[in-house]
């Protein structure tokens, strides 16, 4: 089969590097993405202000509160005179951790009773607050142990030894920096905007100026035009995904691990199942304004939001965990951290990939039935 | 998988031979649900003549070339294009055929030259044909010099003259022109008229469809199209003397309106309606007419400066012929 494509794939470019606000948003957004996702979403949770108010007030107490400020994730704002203080505090956002000791602190202690503290914390960013009660509840109880220890040692046994030592080993991201997580989530949703978007409203244009028809009164078959109208399209969303990985690599150290080509494959067939989405809004809509915000609905909300490329899916309830099943970034972002952090091979994510490649196929046969229609 | 240049119709089969019909329509119906945008039309074109497809707006001109063109498939019926049947042989139909709309379809974000190019391309023109033919579309819309000028900063005469460059780069003998000249000024009007002539006499088929009566008046043949209805079809000086029926008197009087009520109530009135600040009558044949209505109206009290009989001119053919066919739709007669 001769198939007569590089006519439209020449106009689409011409008509893209004509048109500054696509070539921007397909180029420079990603990179824009990239940078303030890379660093203002950042859960990483360090230096949490804590305030303290220390109704014991003796040296027993004051070492202890130093454990959590010899830490780097808490920050010493204030020390407060009086318990009414701690609300004031709480609410203006001045601390967003408040640590109460009892009067009766050290003597409990000494006397081997349980000595309660209190951990007051804001609860407003839910994510954060659970972050830090960890870290409050994991140097309490290495106060608690070396409190243990030490009475014990007293009690004339010489050597302790705990019956299980905690050696903790972080693999892929060992410094847990949440850009590493991001950028290949980033590389997702990039795509899919880029794909769907431009793809549907580059289609829907022809439609809506009339010279659609022009091409349909032409020798040009739905297959060409299709072709035509995503190969230029592809081109680009693949140039972006090389800019992401080069900026992810230059400003977050991101590199990727495993295999290139294999990342490669799998974008590619992410991409062709975007591309298929892009073709069949196009041919259910009329209007460039009604397929950008159909395709704003389906590729950008749901990527950001039920993919698990910000927000983890399994803290979600069931019924969203449920639809997560049909977003394809989500197979797509699992294979990507996988090869990039992992540096896995096919065998570690091949169901992931087997999904996406269904969902590419549907995608390009049902746009291609639409689109057949349409055209004759 | 090869991705080159093709020439359209190069593997084609040949046009079965019919040396004298470019298009032959043959009761071709279009239903959109329950309305029936075009019923039971039947006609032939001639190769190389200009045909006119004269019709108010929502008559159906617009659904008929759209059959013709491959863009609807058609509800009853059988046509065929260049030979082709256009519902088992829709691409041999493209590539005998170019289409230009009212809507100028051209890419306004690409120069006049990328968009020849573009075109060019997709009918598969290249290398010295493509140049050759962009040069005469070039000369054709009268665009020298500003092939790097973007196509919306054309005019809307410019803008028209290039679209029908790009819709016959690939030189089709068949040319569909729905609405060509919509919303472009009288000046640009007629020089698209003379371009239409000069395709004509090079033996293409322009196939055209129009609501202005001096437009109608360039055609070879006219096809009056009403209600989805072929109801007149002959070349304009064939259509005026199918009126024999009928004698068409102008007539200037002190209230025009008033006479034209007036005499609407007559039964041997077929039509009336306003001609600048004259008016035209429709009477069935009858020596006394002309006595008839200057009686009637001086009675009325309407003063009568001239009336005299003319020659009918397409409108008055047109507004009588849609006269009749309402009247044998509401089933009165006059």
């Amino acid at each position: 089969m001769v198939l007569n494509i590089l006519p439209i794939v020449r106009k689409e470019f011409r008509q893209i590097k004509r048109d500054k606000r696509i070539l921007s948003v397909l180029l420079f957004v990603p990179a824009l993405m990239l940078l303030m996702f890379g660093y203002a979403l950042n859960f990483d949770v360090k230096h949490t202000s804590m305030a303290v108010y220390d109704e014991d007030r003796t040296s027993v107490s004051r070492a202890f509160i130093e454990q959590f400020f010899i830490s780097e994730y808490f920050d010493k704002v204030q020390t407060l005179e009086s318990k009414s203080d701690i609300n004031t505090l709480l609410d203006g956002e001045h601390a967003r951790v408040v640590l109460v000791i009892p009067s009766t602190f050290t003597a409990d202690i000494q006397r081997g009773r349980n000595a309660a503290v209190q951990v007051i914390v804001d609860g407003t960013n839910s994510n954060a607050a659970a972050t830090v009660l960890g870290y409050v509840n994991a140097i309490i109880q290495q106060y608690s142990v070396k409190v243990m220890t030490e009475s014990l040692v007293r009690m004339g046994r010489q050597t302790i030894s705990m019956p299980v030592d905690y050696q903790p080993r972080v693999w892929y991201n060992p410094e847990l920096k949440s850009a590493k997580f991001l950028v290949p989530g980033l590389i997702a949703f990039i795509l899919m905007v880029t794909a769907v978007i431009s793809t549907a409203l580059a289609i829907v244009r022809e439609r809506e100026l009339g010279t659609m028809e022009q091409l349909m009164v032409s020798p040009v078959k739905p297959v060409e035009l299709i072709l035509g109208k995503t190969i230029p399209y592809t081109v680009i969303s693949s140039l972006a995904t090389v800019a992401i990985l080069f900026l992810g690599y230059v400003l977050f150290d991101v590199s990727i691990k495993g295999s290139i080509l294999l990342l490669s494959l799998v974008t590619f067939i992410f991409l062709v199942g975007s591309l298929g989405m892009g073709i069949l809004i196009s041919t259910v809509v009329e209007t460039q304004q009604l397929a950008f915000m159909i395709a704003v609905i389906v590729s950008m909300l749901p990527t950001f939001i039920l993919s698990g490329f910000v927000f983890p899916i399994r803290n979600m309830p069931m019924i969203i965990q449920g639809i997560t099943y049909i977003m394809p970034a989500r197979y797509f972002l699992v294979a990507l951290r996988a090869i990039i952090l992992k540096g896995a091979g096919l065998s570690a994510f091949w169901d992931q990939a087997a999904i996406l490649l269904v969902y590419a196929v549907l995608m390009i046969g049902i746009s291609s039935l639409r689109m057949r229609k349409i055209l004759t | 998988m090869k991705l080159r240049f093709v020439h359209p119709g190069s593997s084609a089969a040949k046009a079965p031979v019919d040396h004298e019909f470019a298009v032959v329509v043959d009761g071709l119906t279009k239903n959109f649900g329950k309305f029936v945008a075009v019923d039971h039309v039947s006609f032939r074109v001639k190769r190389g003549e200009v045909f006119g497809f004269l019709g108010p707006n929502g008559a159906g001109k617009s659904t008929t070339i759209r059959m013709l063109c491959g863009l609807f498939s058609p509800t009853a019926g059988s046509a065929t294009v260049g030979g082709f049947d256009i519902a088992t042989r829709p691409d041999d139909v493209k590539s005998q055929i170019g289409y230009m709309s009212q809507r100028f379809s051209l890419y306004e974000d690409l120069t006049v030259e990328q968009n020849i190019n573009f075109y060019g391309g997709i009918y598969g023109l290249d290398g010295l044909r493509l140049e050759k033919r962009k040069r005469w579309a070039i000369e054709m819309a009268g665009l020298r010099g500003k092939e790097a000028m973007l196509a919306h900063a054309l005019s809307g005469g410019w803008r028209q003259r290039l679209a029908l460059g790009c819709s016959i780069l690939h030189e089709p003998p068949i040319l569909f022109l729905d609405e060509p000249t919509g919303g472009v000024d009288p000046v640009s009007r007629r020089n698209f008229w003379d371009l239409i002539y000069d395709l004509s006499h090079t033996g293409v088929t322009v196939f055209v469809t129009t609501h202005y009566m001096d437009e109608a008046e360039h055609c070879n043949t006219i096809g009056l199209i009403y209600n989805g209805k072929l109801i007149s079809i002959g070349s304009p000086t064939e259509l005026k003397h199918g009126l024999d029926r009928y004698a068409i008197y102008e007539v200037q009087s002190s209230s025009p309106v008033d006479a034209m009520e007036f005499l609407r109530r007559q039964s041997w009135v077929a039509e009336t309606s306003i001609f600048g600040s004259a008016f035209h009558v429709s009477i069935l044949n009858d020596p006394h007419s002309k006595k008839k209505i200057q009686q009637l109206l001086t009675k009325e009290g309407v003063r009568v400066d001239r009336i005299e009989q003319i020659i009918p001119s397409l409108e008055d053919v047109f507004i009588n012929r849609i006269a009749e066919e309402d009247a044998q739709r509401n089933g009165t007669i006059h």
